[in-house]
Parts: structure tokens; sequence; C-alpha cells
């Protein structure tokens, strides 16, 4: 009834190509985007802020960037969490060597060290394919968490061996370091995940777009067609890590404010990146923010929030509950619908065109 | 350029890539024994501490050799043995196993738990010890049966990367049960309960001692028995047969009438009496905690190397990452301020993918358009 | 399914408005102590008896005293399984819930609180662990690391060393090995040893063992073997500990020149390596055994009762009465508080001035039931951590006993390292000069 598309003519190329045909899923959109810029700062507190949304949005974005690798080109890796860490030590030493560069500018440069680190460790994906790749990116992951601690120049030498963040100012206000206010930080990070957000959806609409989903179909006959592999999957090795470099610094710089940095990139985060790609959709932008809310909020929600709705666990049974559930919850929609979150979406909106009569 | 024109290009000169390092090696080896020999390489020089070092002390000390050789032998067979976890799971159902880690840790954390709830109602010793034994088994079958009817069976035919993604699941749960359950304390397993031998050998050869631990010796003997029986069992059983035919095909083995959902049950508790073993090995190397699962992540580049589908690439991979991994922290790792071990198996396993992209027995992958 | 789905998305939105609103800062009633704590994941078996021991010394004051100067304290953990991303989640929730203290149990969660607690103005107790240079109260008006820190620990590792052998002008010629987890935390010692070992002349050889690579250690093993080290220090956690001490036993490494931190003498470390394991050292910071005051009245009024959460025959274990000795220090800053402000319910920046006047005097120990549990211990304005002396514990198969006398640390060597290192870090990080006037009466 509200979600209909009776009526709305396309006269042109351009309006029929468009990413959101509907005008509805453009309201919506617009509506999503008021509520983020607007609502949320207004109303949420500073503990939502910091612990719910700033997280969400820095694993969104590293979602977006795995999505790139694994979801459009079909190359499954397990590095991201050491991509990120990239990022974040090359914002770090970045912002300590050229203090008067705004901080932003740096957030976004260190993404292309993550992305030439990417490239490198992307090379294998040439000759090895599917697990073997993972696996293989596992090396990269260890490796360069283990340069993290060996190499003590890139933490500048400090006694704590960690990642000090300094204060950094935008426009007057504190953007990094303890004084940072969250809604500073959540503003800036907001920007940041919806800029990037556009530029990957123009990336996958477009021709390069096409060009990595032809070789996730097959890569043979994507060569056949004139693609030329080697630039192509490094190019999403790139992109991908590009994306994940810029969150690393994010999370180092807007979310965390400094500490053990090595310990924080590791194995898991990366896991969690992925699962987050395939519980939200594999090959779908929207469902990346959809993973990354499911593993990144729900728990966070369970912990603080039952005890909240007046159901008093804590301590560590409240942490048992917690994976138990988060654990069933995966297993009841990979079974609902094992090709994630985004295509539930999908089907929700499918059934909403025709409610309230189905036939 | 592509794969193929590069290969039609050596064809040419009959020499493959791997001809090529080897030759490559063979004759930087002998460049750097000339250097060497003559002095033109001294003693400070990196390369002299790289490539002429590490060989000079296994030569001086060979004790050490053969006793970082054995370390290497008893770690690669440990790893074999949650590889070959892996190897069954995928081989049968088509399941990269990311649970593989946290089973270890749930079947090892039973045994010792059903052992500890024994002895508070009086039963001790040796016979708890196998009762508990009995539990755990028991234990792993029920998981076999719970994870085909709850996971599998739901998820049938859909790609690798969801299946995998619900073993994730799985994870989550198991980490919550097993916590829920037994807590989150070390525990110590019950080692001489089971009759498994303390203390150590120590021989005097090489000009000095090599110590070989008993555990160790068990260890091995154990993990050969359990893969020979495994193989064995796949060979020459009907349930054997049926379960390689599900392997080839799941289509063809339903047709033929097998029953794909009774095969993914005897093969998850295949499995899951390969990790208990695994977890008791490991269980009383060090001890029987969360942390354990990560182990399993060290059974990752033995897959790789060795091929995802085959039983005897996880023996021999694990045996190649085993001693490649312990010797190159032993003679290189200080080099480079130690610690290398978390990223060498990978690497050594990288270095041979790129020869082997499936892995040293892997099926061969055959791409058609 | 639709239905179904939309339950749940119902579920969850709901679950999230509450998480949205679990924070209002609601009426102080108690004293609200924030508490990270790690029952879960592959350090709970160190987490576990110190969360214990911490809670279950909380609870018996409520039981005896009715808390502290009559206000009950509301002691909350916060299962953090030594995730640091969990632990500023924590943080972030004892912050709107108003903690006049953090406590935050790892080294990574300290390292990621300092900034913000420095902005927030909220103290932050890490005992024995953390940034060794927030001992400097004049550059860490906020943070307190008693009774002593990693530097200390190693130096103490350094004169113990000496006083085996004789002098230290014995150690030349000597090796030191350090056994390490490969983490900041792990590395803390090196600073101190290098500098040591070039002044008494003893070499210092290190053996990091990756996160990962906890529980299989043989080949750091070997390598320790071939360099025939004198004396090793483990400064290990978690599932490391145990490990370590089980390869000490089959490599023959003589057990009594194997010493660990204080965080690597858990029981459960030690007895994992069977009656062999005989001899094995640690430094310590107080007494293991039940035979304190304390330690009974927690069991009179917690365990008996029921209200722990461990097994009867833990308590009194080594980290369990370190967890205690954690609690006490807490106490103490309370309690200096609220004489110091004169109110019922001190505010943070009371509760700083109550721990920079923690006065732990013979008799102060004694009147709180731990007379020989630990030694006097003094924190200043100036003077974070105090630098007390610590002792060796041995492990004698069945339980820790005292080997040594308490060692004072070398504070000539410490102290200018601290400061140092405290300048270069204000100087990094651009760190506000201290503002906090020191507190007066003690």
């Amino acid at each position: 009834m509200l979600y209909r598309e009776a009526g709305q003519y396309k006269t042109s190329y351009a309006a029929d190509m468009a990413i959101f045909p509907l005008r509805q899923d453009r309201i919506g959109l617009a509506a999503i985007l008021a509520i983020a810029f607007v609502a949320i700062p207004m109303t949420g507190n500073q503990f939502f802020l910091s612990s719910v949304m700033i997280p969400f949005l820095v694993f969104s974005l590293a979602a977006v960037g795995l999505n790139i690798l694994t979801g459009y080109t079909g190359l499954l890796s397990l590095g991201t969490g050491a991509f990120m860490g990239v990022g974040a030590y090359a914002c770090y030493k970045l912002a300590t060597a050229f203090p008067d560069v705004n901080i932003l500018v740096w957030i976004l440069c260190s993404g292309f060290f993550a992305a030439a680190i990417g490239v490198i460790f992307g090379l294998p994906s040439l000759r090895i394919k599917g697990f073997y790749l993972a696996v293989a990116t596992l090396a990269a992951q260890f490796f360069l968490q283990w340069s993290f601690v060996r190499i003590p120049w890139l933490y500048n030498y400090n006694a704590s061996g960690a990642i000090e963040v300094p204060t950094r100012t935008l426009f007057g206000l504190p953007l990094t370091g303890a004084t940072a206010s969250p809604e500073t930080r959540y503003f800036a990070l907001l920007v940041i995940v919806v800029a990037l957000t556009w530029i990957a959806s123009n990336l996958v609409h477009g021709r390069v777009g096409r060009m990595w989903m032809a070789v996730r179909d097959m890569d043979i006959a994507a060569e056949l067609m004139g693609i030329r592999l080697l630039h192509t999957k490094l190019l999403a090795f790139a992109v991908s890590s590009f994306f994940c470099g810029v969150a690393g610094a994010c999370m180092m710089f807007l979310w965390y404010g400094g500490g053990e940095a090595n310990d924080l990139f590791n194995i898991n985060l990366s896991f969690n990146i992925l699962f987050m790609v395939i519980i939200g959709g594999l090959g779908s932008l929207i469902g990346s923010f959809m993973g990354a809310a499911f593993i990144s909020i729900l728990p966070t929600a369970l912990k603080f929030g039952l005890p909240a709705i007046g159901i008093p666990i804590a301590g560590a049974t409240a942490e048992h509950v917690n994976l138990l559930l988060v654990g069933g919850l995966i297993i009841f929609f990979l079974i609902v619908e094992p090709h994630g979150l985004a295509r539930l979406w999908q089907i929700l909106k499918q059934k909403l065109r025709v409610w309230p009569f189905p036939y | 350029m592509s794969d193929v024109s590069l290969k039609s290009e050596l064809a040419a000169f009959r020499m493959t890539p791997g001809l090529w390092t080897i030759a490559g090696v063979a004759g930087f080896a002998l460049l750097l024994v000339i250097g060497s020999l003559t002095g033109a390489i001294g003693k400070d020089t990196f390369a002299y501490r790289v490539f002429i070092d590490p060989f000079a002390q296994m030569v001086e000390m060979p004790d050490l050799f053969a006793q970082t050789l054995w370390e290497g032998l008893v770690g690669g067979v440990l790893y074999a043995l949650i590889a070959l976890g892996f190897v069954l799971i995928f081989k049968a159902s088509g399941v990269f196993n990311f649970a593989q880690g946290i089973m270890v840790v749930f079947a090892a954390l039973t045994l010792v738990g059903a052992y500890e709830k024994l002895g508070t109602i009086g039963i001790r010793g040796e016979a708890a010890a196998f009762i508990a034994l009995g539990v755990a088994l028991a234990v792993m079958l029920a998981l076999a049966y719970a994870v085909e009817r709850v996971v599998l069976r739901p998820l049938v035919n859909q790609p690798d990367i969801i299946l995998f993604m619900a073993t994730f699941g799985l994870t989550y749960l198991l980490i919550g049960l097993g916590e829920a359950i037994f807590g989150g304390n070390p525990k110590v397993m019950i080692a001489d309960q089971l009759y498994l031998p303390r203390g150590a050998i120590d021989l005097n050869i090489l000009g000095g001692r090599v110590t070989i631990q008993k555990l160790d010796i068990a260890a091995a003997v154990i993990a050969s028995a359990m893969i020979a029986i495994l193989a064995l069992f796949f060979q020459y059983t009907r349930i054997g047969r049926a379960l390689r035919a599900v392997a080839d095909s799941h289509k063809a083995a339903l047709s033929v009438g097998i029953s794909l959902n009774q095969i993914w049950i005897i093969v998850w508790f295949a499995a899951g009496v390969v990790e208990l073993v695994t977890g008791i090995m490991w269980g009383a190397r060090s001890d029987v905690s969360f942390g354990l699962q990560t182990i399993a992540l060290k059974a990752l580049p033995v897959l790789i190397l060795g091929g995802f589908t085959s039983i005897p690439g996880a023996i021999v991979g694990g045996l190649i990452i085993g001693v490649g991994e312990k010797i190159g922290e032993f003679y290189w790792g200080p080099l480079v301020g130690g610690a290398i071990e978390s990223w060498l198996a990978y690497i050594i396993a990288l270095i041979f993918l790129l020869f082997r992209p499936q892995g040293l027995f892997g099926d061969k992958i055959i791409e058609r358009i | 399914m639709r239905v179904q789905t939309f339950g749940k998305g119902v579920a969850l939105a709901a679950l999230l408005a509450a998480t949205a609103a679990t924070v209002p800062a609601f009426a102080q009633d108690s004293l609200y102590i924030a508490n990270n704590s790690y029952r879960t994941g592959p350090f709970a078996g160190s987490g576990i008896p110190i969360g214990d021991g911490m809670r279950d010394y909380m609870t018996m004051l409520n039981e005896r005293d009715g808390g502290i100067g009559g206000v009950k304290i509301n002691f909350e953990e916060c299962e953090t399984g030594y995730d640091t991303k969990k632990s500023i989640e924590c943080y972030e929730q004892g912050k709107a819930k108003g903690m006049i203290l953090y406590s935050p149990w790892s080294t990574g969660a300290t390292l990621a609180a300092i900034p913000r607690a420095h902005v927030d103005k909220i103290p932050i107790l890490s005992m024995a662990y953390g940034l060794s240079a927030s001992a400097d109260g004049n550059t860490f008006p906020w943070v307190f690391i008693p009774p002593v820190t990693y530097w200390d620990g190693a130096s103490v590792m350094v004169k113990y060393m000496a006083s085996r052998e004789g002098g230290l002008d014995k150690l030349k010629g000597k090796t030191l090995g350090l056994i390490h987890l490969d983490a900041p935390f792990g590395k803390e010692p090196i600073p101190v040893l290098e500098s040591l070992a070039k002044k008494y002349g003893f070499t210092v050889k290190l053996y990091p063992v990756g996160a990962a690579d906890m529980q299989n250690q043989s080949a750091v093993w070997l390598n320790i073997r071939r360099d025939r080290v004198d004396y090793l220090y483990n400064q290990g956690w978690g599932a490391m500990n145990p490990t370590a001490v089980k390869e000490a036993v089959r490599n023959n490494f003589p057990m009594d020149k194997l010493v660990g931190v204080w965080w690597a003498g858990g029981d459960d470390d030690a007895r994992a390596g069977g009656p062999q394991a005989k001899g094995y050292r640690s430094l310590n910071l107080q007494m293991a055994g039940t035979d304190f005051p304390v330690i009974k009245d927690i069991q009179k009024y917690v365990v008996e009762k029921g209200k722990s959460l461990s097994p009867k025959d833990k308590v009194g274990e080594n980290l369990y009465n370190r967890g205690v000795l954690n609690s006490v220090l807490i106490a103490e800053a309370i309690a200096n508080a609220q004489k110091i402000s004169g109110k019922k319910i001190p505010t943070t920046e009371d509760v700083r001035k109550g721990m920079e006047t923690i006065n732990l005097t013979e008799a102060r120990l004694k009147a709180l039931g731990l007379e020989g549990f630990t030694i006097p211990m003094k924190v200043s304005c100036s003077d974070h951590s105090g630098h007390t002396k610590v002792y060796v514990a041995e492990w004698d198969g069945a339980k820790w006993i005292k080997s040594s006398d308490w060692l004072e640390p070398i504070r000539d060597e410490v102290r200018p390292l601290i400061e140092e290192s405290a300048k270069d870090y204000a100087e990094k990080n651009a760190w506000p000069k201290r503002t906090e006037a020191c507190a007066s009466s003690s």
C-alpha cells in the first residue's frame, strides 16, 4: 500500500538505471540519513554513541571493504584485521610525523598504505582460490600482527608499546584524543562512512563492479571475455584494503583513542568482519551494515540491555547467555535465509509491495 | 599473463617452475658455500648469520638438532590429528569446520569434567577415568547427532561459505555451553589415570643428550594407530565405502541409496573421536582450557599444504609444518627477535601452494567454462 | 516466517532501546565501583581466582561492616573476556552509572582507559599491572599502580639472582632469560633488565611467546636450552604459565631458577607441572593461605554462607589473595576519601585523594586483619606506586610458601626510568600538566 511503484514512470535511461529507482526507497534513504545525522546525536546519550553507534559504523566500513573483496570479487580473505592494523599504524605514524596536517586527511591517506600492503598479499590470489586463499591470507594476518610488535618504529618506540592517540582538532573542536566528545567523533565517522559508502556504491554499480562480479562468477570465463584477472583481482584487493585501512584508522583514532593495537587487530577481528559480511549478505552494501549491526551491536545490546529491561544477569553468566544466544541466532538466521539479512530485507520489501492484498 | 600461456612457454624449455626453483636454490647454496669457504662472507655479515651459521650449528650440535627434529615431529603429529578432524568433515559434508578448535576443547573438558563429577560421587582412579572417557564419547556422539539435525540438514546444498558461517555459530554455542557447564578455569588432564606414561627417556647420543618424553612417544603411537584405523575403516568397511561415495558426489551417493544423514552423523562422530584424542594429548602437554582452541588455527596451514580432502595430506602436511616451524624458530627465529612460529607455518604453506594450488595431495582442481 | 522475523525485529529494537536507556545516572545510595573481570576466554585461568578474591572481600565488607563507613558497596563485575573492546564498553557504562573508581584488570584495558579517565577525572587502580610510567603521580594524577610496577619487579628479579649468586658483583657473565608473552605486557621488563645488564655485566636473552602459541612452546624452550640460560624470568599470563612450567619440567630446567612475575604465581599454573614443578618460584606481593583474620572473616561471612563464587578449597590460593589485596586497596582509598571529604559517598576527586593518602602501616594492617598478609605500603601524591618490597615465593608441591626476604626494588634504577618515560608520554601526547591539588591530611 505504502511501498508500491505504481505511477512512477521512468522517462530516461538514467532514471531507469538509478540505484534507487523507487521514490519510497529514496525517501527511506533520506530518512535513515536524517536519523543518523540528526535524531541519533540529538537523542542518544554518550554511552549509546560511543559504545554502540561508533563501533557499528567502524565495523560497517570494514565490512563494506571486505564485501568488495569477498562478496563482489569472490576472494575469501582472513587478513582484514591486519589490513585494518596497517591503516591504524600508518595513520599514527603520519599524524605524529606531520602534526600540522588535519587528522581527517591522514585517516583517509592511511587507507593507501593498507591498499599497498593488501596488493602485495593479494598476489597469491591469482593461483590460489577458495578456502585455500582464505588460509593463505592468514599468512598476512599473522605476519603483520607479528610485525606490529616487532618493529618499534611503528609505535614511535613508546615504552608501553601502544598507540597513543594525540589530540587533534577539526574546526576548533577536538576530534581525536581523550577530550573529543562522542558527538564530534560520531559526526566525523558518519561523514567518512557515508562518503566512502557512496564511492563504493558507485564502484560496484559501474564498469569496475561488473568486472569484479564477472570474476566472482567464474574467473576463467571472465578472462576469456577480455577481463584482465591480475588487474581486476589486485584492484579488488587494493580497494578493499583501502576501506579496511580507513576503518582501522577510525577504529584507533575515533573509537579506541589509543591502546594496545597489535592485540586489537587480531585474527578474531578478521573472522568477525568476515562473518558480518556473510550474515549480512555477500555482495550487498546494505547487507554489510546489517551484518555489522548484528555481530557488533547484538552482544552489546544483550549485555547491557537485558539487565536494563529487568533480566538480572551479570558477569560471567551474562557472557555465557550472550554467547549461546548469538550463536543460536546465527544458525537460526542462516537456516531462515542462507543468503543473509540483506536477502531477508528484500523479501520483506517484496511482501510489502503486495501488502495488504497479496493476491 | 595468464596461467595457460605461461605453462606453454615453459613447456618449450621442459622446465617446470618447480625445477627452476630447485635449480635456483641449489645454485644459491653453492655460491654461499664457496663464499664462506673462501672467506668472502665474513662471520659477522648478515648473509653468514642467515645462510651459513644455522647449518654450522646443526653440524656442531647434532644433539640439539635431533631434539628439534623430534619436537617438530611430535608437534607435527599433533597438528596432523587436528587437521585430520577437519579433513574428515570436509570430505564427507563439505563443511569447513571452524568449530574444530572448540570441539577439541569441549571434548577434553567433558572428559575432565565427567571425571571430576564422578569423583564427587565416590568413583575415582582408573575406573572413573574410563567411565569418563565413555561419557565423553557419548557426548561427542550426541553432538554429532545434534549438528546433523540442527545445522547440516536444514542447510543442505547451501554454498560452502554458508556452512562455514554456521560452524561459527556452533563455535559460539559450544563456548557458551562449555563455560556455563564446566567453568572457564583451566583443568589438569587426567593423564595418569588414562595410563598415559609420564617421565622422559634421556638418550646420550650424538655427543649430547636427547630427551624424549614418554608422553610424546605415546602421542605419536596413538596418533599413528588412530590414522591407520581410520584408513582401514574407510578402505574396507561398508560404511567407509559409503563415505567415500558421499565424498565423491552427494547426489550420486543419494541415488544409490546411501543415507546422507547417517553418514554425516558417523563422520562427525569420527571427527569427535579424533578431537577427543587430540584434546587428551594437547591437554596432557599443557592443560585443558579455552585457550587451547587457538591451537586449531595451526591446523589450517597443515590443511592447505596437504590438501583439504586428503588424509595422507594431513599427515605429511602436519609433519612438514611441525618440523619446518620448529627448525625455523630454533635456528632462524632469534635473528629477527623470535616468535616467528606464529606465521612461519603459513608462509611455508603459502610457498608450497604457489606451486600446487590444491595442496600436495588435494584433488586436482579442474575448471570448466 | 515473516511474522517470526518481524517479531525478532521488534524484540531486537526493544533491546536496543533498552541499551540506549541503560544509562541514566541513577541516584547514588551506594559506592559504585566498576571492575572488569574475565571469567571467560583464554585468560580465565588467571582471571577467575582474582575475581573471586576481589568480590569476596567486598561482599565480606558488606556483610560484616555494612560496607565502608556504613555505606554499602555496589561492586559490579563487567565481563570482558580479556578483550579491550569490551573493556572500553565497560568503562563507558561505568562512567554513565557514576563509578567512583575503575579497576581495569588488564594492561590493554588500562592503556585504553588512561586518556579517558584523565578527562573524565575517574581514578584508575591498576594494582601492579598497567603502564609502569603511571607511577609518576605528577604526570598521571588519576592512575595508581601500587604497590609495585613491572619495572620494580624486573629489578627485584636481578636482586634475587644476585642474592642466590652471592652479590651483585657475581652477576658478571651470567645469563638471564626473559620468557614473555609477545605483547606490550610481556615486553614491559625489557628496558630495566637491559639497563641493569649493562651495569652489572650479565646478559639478557629474550624468548617471546606469541599469543597464539601460548600452549605450544617447545621451540622456545629448545632455545633456552641451547643458550644455557642461568636464570629465567617468566612474564606470562593465562594459559602461557602452566605450559611454561610444564615445558620447564620437560626440559629439565632447574625449577628453582625459573621465577615468574607475580601474575605467573597462580596455584593452577604451578600445579600443572605435577610433582616435578616443586621449587618453581614467583615474585609475590602478599602471602598465600588462609591463616589471616581477613581470610577467616571471608570464610565466615561469605564462603560459609554460600555467597562466594569460589570453590571452598580455592579460597586462600595465591591469586585469590591477590584479588583480596586489590579490594583492600580500593576499600582503604574509599575509607580515606570519606575521612578527607566528610561525605558518605565520596566523589571521584575524593577517591583520588584517598588513593594518594593510602598508608597501610603495621598498625593499620593489623586493624584490617591483614597482619602478616602483606607488608606496609604507602602511596603519595608524586609516587603513585610506592615501589614496595616484594618477596619470592616457592611452590612446595601443594601451596606457595615464602622462600626469600622481602626484597627492595632497585629504586635508583627504576624511578629515573619511570620519570623519563612519563615525560616522554607527556610530550608525545601533549599531556596536560597536573592541576589537581595534593591532599594534605593523611
